[in-house]
């Protein structure tokens, strides 16, 4: 097409600004909160330059002990969670890539009948609490939402997608199945794992369900906020017992725990976004 | 050619043999399976319980001890009191949802696509979809910020508009925006891959025919995409009753939880909340029944109107 720029580019253009704007602005505005005086804030909020900058919240925030352990099993469920993902999600996608594995057809079967049918919320509440006591325990973020299976079925799109003589070569050479995945496949999958890994990544720190049905007292940094969103009038021990200038509200606590809760996923953004999208495409085109 | 040989080759009989020489392939894939049956198949084995008087003293018992009632559940369900006014939120929050969202979605999808500074278009579409990845934890956090009676509109008109506090339907269009907002870039993806399979030569013929950029959009762009929309607008009919718990409760707070309510929320408040497991998990067979249903209406209709059709 050629370049011609008419006035519907230039509406089109001012158009986008404006998304741009509705879209970033309350972002900016929860960034400004949290950098200004608590006091100052409450006279009006509308502002994305902090107008009295403090760190007082930040500080609060950090010393709490109440956020120590949240950030900790935040981190640690997104680790955890996304490597055991991953290792399990492509290693089951490989062998249901394989046409010549005996149960290629019930398995695969099996696994997407669970995308459109499920038991709902209150079997699975039992199941998790009821049966198997997993309430309140580090594994129940880890075990029952192991793989997704559209995950899985990005990874062996991905590999039906692969020369398979790579395979044979490997196979005449004496290589288990096991091998092959491991040593051939993994390496020739790095952009889909990148991809599920993101996912799993993604899901596991902004997961906020499972906390508040099975382990409240095993709380994320997402229950946290959740947390204080629900207080109206929130209770501020004071550290250190001595006189402290600056006040401190729940609103602007909020906002800095905002902060910190959103910063991960803003920080790997830019830089992974290709992998994000790639997911969306390859999932939209295969099967 | 041993293409044919081989693809004959493929179909492997069930054998010991077989088992033996795929033992890798089965360790890594049976762990997997039986993971699966715990945790999706006995939960669909949980319907059960919406055919029985299940209470937290009888969850214990085998299943054939408790006691059947046949459809009472759906009877008590049907006749509490929250019954019919969470059925009115969950249609309304989620048909109006669908309507605006699809056409946004679309719409977004058609700007970016006739848009001409390629790098600019980049970057709009890369701040678009940034919500998608943030938690509704913190949506609703920065929500509150902006839709709060004094929050960032309030102050912005100068007007108390108690976005957020009025007991009415306002409520559903406030969680309709602000999904929107969080989904729309994320939305438009799909259709801008749709836009990228239609044929340039095309949209060159109709130029040169003399067609404007509206009556490209109208009689090119759109019947391109047409499959596209059918197939998600059949999805997300069948998903009409399955309207997330947690978006729902976040976004919510008691001045306005009469018009917030869903089923998934009912279903737990009913079955967890009143610890009445036989009831909640009712609610939710029944929410699954009306999704399946409708979903073969929708499909049906797509059908009558010569669309492609899903199944």
């Amino acid at each position: 097409m050629r370049k011609k720029i008419s006035a519907i580019d230039i509406i089109l253009f001012l158009v986008f600004v404006i998304i741009i704007i509705i879209t970033l602005y309350p972002f900016l505005n929860v960034l400004a909160i949290s950098f200004n005086d608590a006091t100052d804030t409450i006279k009006n909020i509308n502002f994305i330059i902090p107008r009295m900058f403090t760190l007082s919240n930040y500080k609060y925030v950090f010393k709490d002990s109440n956020f120590v352990m949240p950030f900790v099993t935040s981190v640690s469920r997104t680790l955890v969670g996304t490597l055991i993902g991953v290792f399990t999600t492509s290693m089951l996608a490989y062998t249901l890539s394989r046409k010549d594995f005996v149960f290629h057809k019930p398995f695969t079967i099996l696994f997407v009948i669970t995308m459109y049918v499920g038991g709902g919320l209150i079997p699975e509440y039992l199941l998790i609490m009821r049966t198997l006591h997993l309430g309140n325990n580090f594994l129940v973020y880890i075990i029952p939402g192991m793989i997704w299976v559209y995950n899985m079925i990005l990874v062996r799109s991905y590999i039906d997608g692969l020369p398979t003589a790579l395979q044979e070569a490997a196979r005449i050479d004496g290589a288990n199945d096991f091998q092959i995945w491991y040593k051939i496949i993994m390496p020739l999958c790095t952009p889909v794992i990148a991809t599920i890994a993101l996912y799993y990544a993604v899901g596991q720190w902004n997961a906020f369900m499972d906390t508040y049905l099975y382990a409240q007292k095993l709380p994320t940094l997402q229950f946290k906020m959740y947390e204080i969103m629900n207080q109206a009038t929130m209770k501020l021990d004071v550290h250190g017992s001595t006189n402290v200038t600056t006040a401190i509200t729940p609103m602007s606590i909020r906002m800095a725990v905002t902060v910190v809760a959103t910063l991960p996923i803003v920080i790997v953004y830019p830089f992974l976004q290709k992998y994000f999208i790639g997911g969306m495409t390859l999932g939209s085109v295969k099967d | 050619m041993s293409n044919k040989k081989s693809k004959a080759k493929r179909k492997t009989r069930l054998s010991l043999s077989t088992l033996w020489k795929q033992r890798y392939l089965l360790a890594m894939s049976i762990p997997f399976v039986i993971w699966l049956i715990i945790f999706k198949y006995i939960p669909l084995w949980g319907w059960t319980m919406a055919f029985q008087e299940v209470k937290p003293a009888t969850f214990n018992k085998p299943i054939f001890q408790r006691e059947f009632v046949g459809l009472a559940n759906f009877v008590k369900a049907f006749k509490d009191r929250l019954f019919t006014q969470t059925m009115i939120n969950t249609l309304g929050v989620s048909i109006i949802g669908i309507a605006i969202g699809t056409i946004s979605a679309i719409v977004f999808a058609i700007m970016l696509n006739e848009m001409k500074f390629l790098k600019f278009k980049k970057v709009t579409q890369t701040i678009s979809y940034l919500p998608h990845f943030v938690s509704w934890v913190i949506i609703a956090s920065i929500a509150k910020n902006v839709f709060n009676d004094g929050g960032v509109i309030d102050t912005l008109f100068k007007t108390n508009f108690h976005l957020m506090s009025t007991n009415s339907i306002l409520i559903w269009f406030v969680i309709v925006f602000i999904d929107i907002w969080k989904e729309v870039g994320w939305n438009a993806i799909i259709y801008l891959s749709a836009m990228a399979g239609i044929d340039p030569g095309l949209y060159e013929a109709a130029e040169i025919d003399g067609a404007n950029r509206l009556q490209r959009i109208w009689h090119i762009t759109l019947p391109g995409i047409r499959p596209t929309i059918i197939v998600l607008l059949i999805m997300s009919i069948g998903g009409a009753l399955n309207v997330g718990m947690e978006r729902q409760m976040l976004l919510s707070n008691p001045l306005v939880e009469e018009h917030t309510m869903v089923l998934s929320w009912f279903s737990y408040k009913r079955g967890i909340g009143n610890s009445d497991y036989g009831l909640g998990t009712a609610i939710g067979v029944f929410q699954s029944a009306v999704g399946i249903t409708l979903l073969l209406i929708a499909n049906k209709i797509a059908g009558l109107f010569g669309e492609d059709r899903l199944i």
